[in-house]
């Protein structure tokens, strides 16, 4: 095997050359309440090894029995990516050796899956671009472990390795797409595009909260390239647990650009899988698969086959909710917003936010304005998604009617809003706290009033003598003596009363 | 002619992480053989109109509700490991070092 030690060639000089293949496979932990083949609960962040029992430990005599909410989230799943749902089929054993699972095989499906043959269309730049889906299929998580020892605290070198079984036996649903080609440029928004669409679609079903930061939606990211005018694929690598929407289109550029590196300098694409990193945004090289794996598949003798009746199908096809397209069609003409605005709001994942702040009573403009602008501002600083942000709708709600009712100006809004983000507590808490409220009542703002003019007899003068639009200077020294906390229609109210021109 | 090679299972062995001698070897082999041969006369029964199956009883679709029963205690669940460490179930070295 010769290896290259040439680096990655620049984004757009490796699209001049060659053209990207993608395949994405993605994994969805259902939202059920116990797992998959046993009535554990599938809560997150549970103490280690709480949420075990005999079947999902593999303990001898267990048997498993299907949950038939996981059967029906991901027939819905697979009706939404407009797939055939099968007649008939069944589980598999994927049989290997590995702690993370301890009955030394996995329930998944083989040659049968539960949904095939469909696909998802995302829009790019205006532009439609269908991504076919090969199968969708259930099965299980995997337990979680800890690699102790060696220096880097990964699986290489550790002296021996802590397994939770928690996360063991939560469905699993698996999403493959066929081999995207012709995506030229565009390959990692694609990419990208396509895991954000889906995420909608499965959040929209209500089969998973779809969390990338807590695991509940990961992907794998396979990237192969050929030589422009060619059509035979190259050899395609295999970028596992990409955990990010930024991530994945990360992934595929810098997949891109360190393929062509190796190809141009005369090398060869290993396949094998690669381990994304974070923090410098490339990858590198992991277990090679250039020996296969077998896995020994055969149909588990445990659980019987699936048969879905066509009529259960039927049902579950008239409580799919509306595709996240023509909902983000409807909520553009609700809310008067150009395509542009909405594409915008779309790539911020703001759309949800925006709704939900509506439904807890704000008004569409606003709710936009908070979420599109101080808060996708602060979002951007700390590089997280809109929806990292510990703020609610039901919080930016709250300030946006505290503004429309005068009691907050949008300066002081900002203020409180950065209140809720330092964990300051619900808005009006914020308010009270650090005395943000407006000085609207005429005691106290008369006072500042008298004072301020007191203290510039010439533009009370011009005022007094019919240049009203000089008591905006004034107004402006009101605002500056109450650091910004005056009403200031009330301000320039009490200021012309005061001169007599009111 | 024989229904499983001496060499297949030894790559059977090997796929299920069983040591097994060369003795071992030559003993399961034609143990394995005679077990096979013996199955595969269904193979002389089954017409074409007998699709293969792969259950003994003729059920589909047999599911529970989503509801949660209760877990082991962590003690209990621990208590079978061969090795623990705090909360956790300790297991050997999973790969060698990176070559
Ligand atoms: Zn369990």
């Amino acid at each position: 095997m010769s290896t290259t030690t040439t680096g990655p060639m620049g984004y757009d000089e490796a699209l001049e050359a060659y053209e990207p293949v993608l395949g994405l496979e993605t994994h969805v932990e259902l939202g059920t309440a116990s797992k998959m083949f046993c009535g554990c609960s599938t809560t997150f962040g549970g103490e280690p090894n709480t949420q075990v029992c005999p079947v999902c430990l593999g303990l001898p005599g267990a048997l498993p029995v299907a949950n038939a909410a996981a059967i029906e989230y991901t027939i819905k799943i697979g009706l939404a990516l407009n797939c055939s749902i099968a007649e008939w089929c069944r589980f598999a054993r994927k049989n290997y050796f590995y702690p993370d699972m301890p009955k030394n095989f996995q329930i998944s499906q083989y040659d049968e899956p539960l949904c095939f043959d469909g696909y998802l269309d995302v829009e790019i730049d205006g532009r439609t671009v269908r991504v076919e889906i090969e199968r969708v299929h259930l099965e299980e998580d995997t337990g979680k472990s800890l690699h102790v020892g060696g220096s880097t605290g990964r699986i290489h070198g550790a002296d021996y390795s802590l397994v939770d079984y928690n996360r063991a036996g939560i469905p699993l649903v698996e999403i493959v797409t066929k081999p995207i080609v012709g995506t030229d440029r565009l390959a990692p928004e694609v990419a990208r595009a396509y895991v954000t669409e889906l995420r909608e679609l499965v959040r929209a079903i209500g089969a998973s909260d779809v969390r990338m930061e807590e695991g509940s939606l990961r992907c794998d990211v396979n990237v192969s390239l050929m030589p422009r005018g060619s059509s035979e694929w190259g050899t395609r690598s295999e970028t596992k647990n990409v955990n990010s929407l930024r991530s994945v289109e990360r992934a595929v550029r810098s997949e891109i650009s360190r393929q062509a590196g190796v190809l141009a300098a005369g090398g060869r694409v290993v396949q094998e899988t690669r381990h994304f990193h974070e923090d410098t945004g490339e990858t590198t090289s992991g277990r090679s698969k250039e020996e296969a794996q077998d896995y020994r598949y055969f149909p588990e003798p445990d659980l019987v086959p699936i048969a879905p009746d066509r009529a259960w199908v039927d049902r579950l096809r008239t409580e799919l909710p509306e595709p996240p397209s023509v909902r983000r069609r409807r909520l553009q003409a609700e809310w008067g917003l150009s395509d542009l605005d909405m594409a915008a709001m779309h790539n911020a994942g703001a759309i949800e936010l925006v709704e939900a702040t509506i439904a807890a009573g704000a008004p569409a403009a606003d709710a936009r304005k908070w979420w599109m602008g101080e808060l996708a501002r602060r979002a951007n600083e700390q590089a997280v998604e809109l929806v990292e942000l510990p703020v609610t709708p039901a919080q930016v709600a709250r300030v946006a009617q505290l503004v429309a009712s005068g009691s907050l100006n949008d300066k002081l809004a900002r203020q409180v809003l950065e209140g809720v983000l330092a964990g300051e507590g619900e808005p009006d808490k914020v308010v009270e706290a650090r005395g943000l409220a407006i000085v609207s009542d005429d005691g106290a703002l008369g006072d500042v009033v008298d004072q301020v003019i007191a203290d510039n007899p010439d533009v009370a003068d011009k005022i007094r003598g019919g240049k009203v639009a000089a008591a905006g200077a004034l107004v402006g020294a009101v605002m500056k003596a109450t650091r910004g906390q005056a009403d200031a229609g009330r301000a320039r109210e009490l200021i012309l009363e005061r001169l007599g021109v009111s | 002619m024989s229904a499983i090679t001496r060499d297949e299972v030894a790559h059977l062995a090997r796929l299920s992480r069983l040591a097994l001698g060369e003795e071992e070897l030559d003993h399961l082999a034609g143990q394995l053989d005679d077990i096979i041969s013996a199955v595969a006369r269904v193979r002389e029964v089954a017409a074409d109109d007998i699709p293969p199956s792969s259950h003994a009883l003729p059920l589909v679709n047999v599911f529970r509700a989503d509801g949660i029963r209760p877990c082991l205690s962590r003690e209990d669940a621990l208590s079978q490991a061969p090795a623990t460490e705090g909360d956790r179930f300790k297991v050997p070295r999973i790969l060698d070092e990176e070559a």
